[in-house]
């Protein structure tokens, strides 16, 4: 029977509000607004991290990533003259990276090859990378068929590959390509999986595997290819010697990845003339997301709170008047034998009502916002049931909050004096 | 907190014993009530009489559990309330008193039935109950064909009935009326004083204050108040304090 009470006291608070609809709207404008820039502000946030939290997973939050570039000045030098430019990471520096820092846990060597390749009737230019078991320990990817490459594959020599999902694609192997021979250049190599392969770049580092097709043995890949590549650019061929295009490392635990990256920094500088290599931590990436949501969340939940404190008072200023206009009623029900609290929830209930109808419009509106926000700009946004409801809660509590003051005035009503009040 | 005076009767409705209500006016004090002592009999009809100023509202106040002695004591039904707080008070007003103003007091906003359910709200009633309730008292009114206008829709006289109805809700043994005819034409004054006059043949209590002789004539007792003092009393077999 008390629930049945609360409700019909809720109705007749809302009955209440309906004798002056337009007065109602306006006073919840503050709390609409309010709630709905609470709701799209933590939606816009939600989605920046999770779409940077979606990143660093697809890199390895553990892992540093170095990067063999071919140095400015070279750069420069290969436009005017055709010579053959060396540079990058060499399998040496491989070694010395996982001999050097105990708090490495794991390296992967990356070679990249370009090399047309056949399977069956299709041929097509594939990007080959010569590379190491360890690979997919570190650039973890759910295998689609088949398997990856293994420590005996390494050590026999054996000439395998396994297809990336866009290598499959692009030459038309299935699950049940498994097993069948797949030309590189002049070699052949068994195909004996596929795995699934990410895309995407999180700051300046691209998804390790975004631009790679197959991957086979690096031994077999120096063997069979070599380290001297020619290179197309705008109509030149270029020679190039390369011997690794990246490094992956894998550190034991993320509270040494920037201070394993500063080491790598210091050390390469030592075996390398010109600063033709990159290293690019994930995790900073991370940090960097973090920081700009923090920032963000300050910026707009000031304005979102600042926004909702103007709809509180809004409702508060708009409730006083109502306490004064409806001395008389308050008077009356007084001397009907209303108790001071009974007047008190009455006033707190029309308030709370307003702020969370207020609310509710808002979290309408604040779920618009996103969507369009994400359809014009292709920003990410997530909304969460947090986002919904705590916006919500909040403008109950505003509700509550500056709905207190005019109900403890309205309950001061002294019912003679109101009953003579015209 | 309940007291039996030595001087009371089981037949007192309500009894002041030497009620003071002092206003502070600056640095001027009010006597508003100097000093009453007075006992209503259950069943009895009174008119309180006097002229402006006399301290009669004053006194409806007290009575009605509206205002505080500032000295003296006050019994109803044998019960000293005049040390009560304002929750008891208004307890006591929702379930054992009913009243009647000289402008109506009625809620614009709500409809006659809303009006008339008022205090079945604040007493905890279902609405269906209370629905059936307010019919049967705008029945007794005459106003059933009017429960769903607002009070703004009705004339003074109908308006005055409603507000019968309301007092009428929690079924008080005592009804008090400040000047209920005050804002009616004698005709419908009339009509008013008959409700009160059968209201008290159903053997309810009547105070009312009025300045109409023609009312007051009605009443068993006319109370002539004085300066916030008792000026004489008339009507009745006397024997009033
Ligand atoms: N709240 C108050 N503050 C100060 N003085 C008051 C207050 N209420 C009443 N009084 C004074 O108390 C005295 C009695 O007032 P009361 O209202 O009881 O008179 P009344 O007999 O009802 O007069 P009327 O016939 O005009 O209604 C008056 O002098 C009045 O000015
Ligand atoms: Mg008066």
């Amino acid at each position: 029977m008390r629930q049945s009470r609360f409700v019909r006291n809720i109705w007749l608070g809302i009955e209440n509000l309906l004798l002056h609809k337009l007065r109602s709207f306006l006073t919840m404008l503050g709390v609409v607004f309010g709630v709905g820039s609470v709701v799209a502000m933590l939606s816009v946030g939600e989605g920046a991290s999770k779409e940077a939290l979606e990143q660093i997973r697809k890199l390895g939050s553990n892992n540093i990533i170095i990067t063999s570039v071919k140095s400015a000045d070279d750069e420069a030098a290969s436009t005017t003259h055709s010579h053959m430019s060396i540079y990058g990471l060499t399998y040496e520096d491989q070694l010395r990276v996982e001999e050097t820092f105990n708090t490495i846990r794991e390296t992967a060597p990356v070679k990249l090859i370009r090399k047309e390749a056949r399977l069956g009737e299709r041929s097509m230019e594939l990007r080959v990378v010569g590379t190491t078991p360890q690979w997919f320990d570190l650039v973890q990817r759910p295998i689609i068929a088949g398997r990856v490459l293994n420590e005996a594959d390494n050590q026999e020599q054996s000439p395998v590959a396994v297809l990336t999902e866009f290598g499959a694609r692009k030459i038309l192997a299935t699950k049940n390509t498994i097993g069948q021979s797949l030309r590189i250049g002049g070699d052949y190599f068994e195909i004996v999986g596929i795995i699934k392969s990410e895309s995407g770049e999180a700051g300046n580092i691209q998804i390790p595997d975004q631009q790679v097709d197959v991957y086979i043995s690096l031994q077999l890949a120096k063997k069979y290819f070599g380290d001297v590549f020619y290179k197309q650019t705008s109509g030149t061929r270029t020679l190039e010697m390369v011997e690794l295009h990246q490094i992956i490392v894998q550190v034991d635990d993320t509270d040494h990845v920037e201070s394993t990256a500063a080491g790598l920094e210091k050390m390469l500088s030592k075996f390398h003339k010109k600063k033709d290599y990159i290293v690019s931590v994930p995790l900073a990436l991370l940090r960097q997301a973090e920081a700009t949501k923090r920032t963000f969340n300050i910026v707009l939940g000031s304005i979102a709170g600042i926004s909702l404190l103007v709809g509180g008072i809004g409702i508060m200023n708009i409730m006083l008047a109502s306490v004064t206009e409806r001395t008389r009623e308050i008077g009356i029900r007084r001397a009907i034998g209303a108790q001071r609290k009974q007047i008190i929830t009455q006033f707190l209930i029309e308030t709370v009502v307003l702020s969370t109808i207020g609310g509710l419009v808002g979290v309408g509106i604040g779920v618009l916002i996103p969507v369009l926000i994400t359809a014009v700009s292709g920003m990410p946004t997530v909304i969460t049931l947090t986002s919904i409801l705590l916006p919500l809660i909040i403008s109950a509590g505003i509700g509550i909050l500056f709905g207190l003051y005019p109900a403890a005035r309205a309950a001061k009503v002294d019912p003679i004096i109101a009953l003579r009040h015209e | 907190m309940i007291e039996q005076s030595e001087t009371h009767s089981s037949e007192d409705m309500v009894r002041l014993e030497d009620a003071h209500k002092i206003y502070q006016m600056g640095t001027e004090q009010v006597n508003a009530l100097a000093g009453v002592t007075v006992s209503f009999k259950r069943g009895s009809f009174w008119a309180i009489m006097g002229p402006s100023g006399s301290g009669k509202s004053t006194m409806m106040n007290i009575l009605g559990c509206l205002d505080r002695l500032s000295k003296g004591r006050y019994f109803l039904e044998g019960d000293d309330v005049s040390t009560l707080n304002d929750n008891s008070l208004s307890e006591l007003r929702l379930r054992r008193l009913g009243f009647i103003f000289q402008s109506f007091n009625l809620i614009q906003q709500l409809s006659v039935q809303r009006n008339i359910e008022l205090p079945l709200y604040y007493l905890g009633w279902e609405a269906d109950k209370s629905a059936k309730r307010a019919k049967e008292l705008a029945e007794q009114v005459g106003l059933e064909s009017r429960l769903n206008h607002k009070p703004t829709e009705l004339s003074g006289g109908q308006m005055q009935r409603v507000a019968i109805a309301r007092a009428l809700a929690n079924d008080p043994n005592i009804i008090f009326a400040d000047e209920p005819t005050g804002n009616l034409d004698s005709t419908t004054g009339e009509q008013i004083l008959q409700m009160l006059i059968d209201l008290n043949r159903l053997g309810k209590t009547i105070i009312m204050v009025t300045h109409e002789p023609y009312i007051a004539k009605h009443a068993q007792y006319q109370l002539h108040m004085k300066d916030g003092l008792i000026d004489r009393i008339d009507g009745g077999g006397d024997e009033t304090k």
